[in-house]
């Protein structure tokens, strides 16, 4: 079947589920070394390389590993010696490789993996939820939310370029939320080769590759005289990220004429009273009820936040003193947490201790499990956000919505 | 332009590659008219379940923004057309995420079509299909359940006769022409082109006025909300069951209040108490626990609990005790055995015509053989004609 649509010389156009678009950069992107191992909704991201492979338009290594812990150790191994690699998880898959996902960050071994983001398996729960990838975002981790399918591929190549940097070398997660982006298909513009050879340079290790003609040991044994200066070295590479983040969406902007802002999308927020942020697909909803409360004049804006580690601080830092009132919210959860709110809120408002005005900020803990995140739930975290603009503040910091009372 | 939804309902993994065939060319056919859309699936889960009702959605906008609501939703809260690609279907669904029974038009809008592939006349149809209280088409493309398995698709050109009943029943969300040119591209059969032109002719479609269908009350219940619900994810146990009917003699175990399997089965035993010898096999090897011990020690499978697996047919050692039927041919869940008690006679008849339509019917679920494909196909009519 050939449902292809050539829509310019250098792109076409396919009706695509965002594991499918992932599958498909990794095709564009010349990986050599993808490991699996199955776990919904990350498996479908398995079933989309097999038959790239099957159809000759996908030549790699293709290890389908016995466990999560053995997938992430073989593409740790196979970075070292200089292989593009491949790879993801979902919920607690992702969790059972947590030893191979801690080590790589100190040792500075990039990867690219899809993290079809799960519910906890509180017994069987496969819908979308943020923890399983947050729960990695101390360690080293680059980690971005995707929004569409379109953003999966893009994202996927960018991915790529800022692990692999010689200033970076750590790994980098991509979110896709479970079913809505990875069971759901929408056309996406698929870039020739051509765009992607020109924007993402082949990976080198350079002094750290592993080769017979360049005898290295990676990962001799450390303790406490070692470990804090490594600690250290990881911290300074994350640092780092961020200007290697800018340039490099700078320069995808330039090559494949889409993109947007590196850190955030800013969706109306030009003279927004009130504005929502959130990371994933719930930016779609938002939009919508951005539009509609605006029609009846009410300032709102929506902010999506792309890349979380490393966490976009300077520019929240900048943006949001503007607005009478923020909300976050947080398809996660911290229990025990400062107000008992969600990650993303707990880091908004931490940066914002900087501001030389606070404003308030209004914590949302919502869709949860693959709850959707309805029209009519946005209007609420809305409103909610505007009376505590209206009234200068609020005693109620953080809200449950969609919970059943 | 307006947006446009369609939900295909279909069985786990016999229709699946169905159902996605459907929804994909639906999009891919908008966009040829300039329009964009998404296809997305819910309620299976991969893998799916054999059998269990699950949905595919197809949505068509004017231009992305339009598109946006749409793409982040469990499912669409109405839509145009409700696909319905096997007609037992019709009794409604019961998805794995335990909502109760959702009737088969629950999302259809109001002047919105019902498409059923049937070979039942719409008056039948009307006896499973929940009344609604807004008017709407029921449309039916003569066809059978195009069961297939999990690595074979039974390629007889339902999908494209879908397509060309759209094309009919909703032409403002994709023409005929586009249809066909979508069909082109993803397959390069004409053969498939003239099943979709074929069904555009020959799609029937008749008017359903609100209060018209089945006037049962779909089952539900309530769901509890945090505080009521029983912490630390416990739930009690189920008492173990006591006399038939609660009355003296035989056993009936207590079952899930909350899980019902009303249409999870496309197929259901229909049981001869006459020659039954009450060697306990059908008892004993139930999956799901279904046949309730009556005071003079027969088994009447309880239909609250059928999967309709066929293991009961398998074990049962008498000819023809038990007979496995297409569920299409039953429109209630009532107990066989209090029929037969009630009247012996008019029971034996009923079961002759149940097993009689039993025997008739194919009953692949998938293919169980080398060369069945084969052999299938060449009963499929190509270019299908009704
Ligand atoms: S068909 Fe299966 S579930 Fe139903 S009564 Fe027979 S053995 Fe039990
Ligand atoms: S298996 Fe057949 S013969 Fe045995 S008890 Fe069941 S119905 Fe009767």
């Amino acid at each position: 079947m050939t449902t292809e649509t050539r829509v310019g010389p250098l792109e076409t156009e396919e009706l695509i589920s965002g594991s499918e678009a992932i599958a498909r950069a990794c095709a564009l992107a010349d990986v050599d070394v993808i490991t699996a191992y199955p776990i919904r909704p990350y498996d479908t991201v398995m079933q989309f390389v097999s038959k790239l492979i099957a159809n000759g338009e996908l030549t790699c290594e293709y290890i389908v590993a016995e466990s999560e812990h053995s997938q992430f150790e073989i593409v740790k191994h196979a970075s070292a010696v200089g292989a593009r690699v491949f790879t993801g998880s979902s919920g607690v898959g992702w969790f059972y490789a947590f030893e191979a996902l801690a080590v790589t960050c100190g040792l500075r071994l990039p990867m690219v993996a899809m993290v079809g983001n799960r519910a906890l398996d509180d017994p069987g729960a496969f819908g979308c939820e943020h923890n399983d990838a947050l729960a990695v975002r101390d360690l080293g981790w680059l980690l971005n939310w995707a929004a569409t399918a379109q953003d999966c591929i893009d994202t996927a190549f960018l991915a790529w370029r800022v692990a692999e940097d010689p200033r970076v070398f750590l790994p980098c997660a991509i979110s896709t939320d479970g079913a809505f982006l990875t069971h759901s298909q929408q056309i996406v513009k698929v870039p020739d080769r051509s765009l992607v050879d020109k924007f993402l340079p082949p990976y080198d290790r350079g002094k750290f590759q592993l080769h017979p003609d360049n005898p290295i040991t990676i990962a001799p044994q450390v303790n406490e005289d070692w470990l804090m200066e490594i600690r250290r070295q990881t911290d300074a590479a994350m640092r780092r990220a961020r200007d290697v983040i800018i340039e490099a969406h700078q320069e995808f902007v330039d090559i494949f004429g889409r993109g947007g802002d590196p850190f955030l999308e800013e969706y109306m927020t030009d003279d927004a009273d009130v504005v929502l942020i959130g990371m994933g697909t719930l930016a779609l909803p938002l939009k919508v009820t951005v539009r509609r409360m605006r029609e009846k004049g009410h300032k709102v804006g929506f902010i999506r936040v792309k890349w979380f580690r490393p966490f976009p601080g300077p520019e929240l830092l900048e943006l949001l003193p503007r607005f009478k009132a923020v909300g976050v919210i947080d398809r996660d959860y911290s229990l025990g947490s400062p107000l008992n709110g969600g990650v993303l809120f707990n880091e908004v408002r931490s940066i914002m201790y900087s501001a030389p005005e606070r404003v308030p900020i209004i914590g949302f803990v919502a869709g949860l499990g693959g709850r959707e995140i309805t029209i009519p739930s946005t209007r609420q975290m809305f409103e909610i956000t505007q009376k505590a603009a209206d009234e200068g503040g609020t005693d109620q910091e953080l809200h449950w919505i969609g919970v059943r009372e | 332009m307006a947006t446009y939804a369609v939900e295909v309902v279909y069985r786990g993994i016999f229709q699946k590659s169905l159902s996605r065939n459907i929804c994909r060319s639906i999009v891919l056919a908008s966009r040829l008219e300039g329009k964009i859309g998404t296809a997305f699936g819910r309620y299976g889960d991969s893998p799916e379940r054999n059998g269990i009702p699950a949905k595919y959605f197809a949505v068509v906008a004017g231009d992305p923004v339009e598109l946006e609501e749409y793409l982040a939703q469990y499912e669409p809260t109405e839509v145009d057309v409700s696909i319905v690609v096997d007609d037992t279907l019709c009794k409604g669904v019961e998805s794995w995420a335990w909502y109760g029974l959702q009737p088969i038009n629950a999302l259809t809008k109001p002047d919105g079509a019902v498409l059923v592939t049937s070979y039942q006349e719409p008056e039948q149809l009307k006896e499973d299909i929940h009344v609604k209280d807004q008017p709407y088409d029921l449309a039916i493309l003569k066809g059978s359940k195009s069961f297939s398995g999990l690595w074979v698709y039974k390629d007889d050109h339902t999908d494209v006769r879908i397509l060309g009943a759209l094309a009919r029943i909703c032409p403002d969300m994709v023409g005929l022409d586009s249809y066909k040119e979508a069909i082109l591209q993803q397959w390069g059969d004409q053969r498939k082109v003239t099943s979709a032109e074929r069904a555009f002719e020959r799609v029937r479609r008749s008017p359903v006025e609100p209060g018209e269908g089945n006037p049962a009350e779909p089952f539900s219940f309530d769901l509890p909300g945090w505080e009521v619900m029983e912490e630390a994810l416990v739930i009690p146990g189920i008492e173990p069951g006591g006399g038939f009917r609660g009355g003296e003699g035989g056993f009936e175990p207590v079952r899930s209040s909350v899980f019902k399997k009303f249409s999870t089965r496309t197929m259901r035993p229909v049981v001869n108490f006459e020659t039954c010898t009450k060697c306990t096999l059908c008892w004993l090897q139930c999956p799901d626990s279904c046949f309730d011990v009556t005071p003079d020690g027969l088994y009447d499978a309880n239909m609250e609990a059928c999967c309709g697996c066929g293991v009961c047919e398998d074990v049962c050692p008498v000819p023809d005790c038990i007979t496995m039927v297409g569920e299409e041919a039953f429109s209630d869940n009532d107990s066989q055995h209090d029929h037969w008690r009630r009247d012996r006679d008019d029971y034996m008849g009923w079961l002759r015509d149940k097993i009689a339509l039993g025997k008739s019917e194919t009953r692949s679920h998938g293919f169980h053989h080398v060369g069945q494909y084969d052999e299938e196909s060449q009963t499929v009519e190509v270019g299908y004609d009704d």
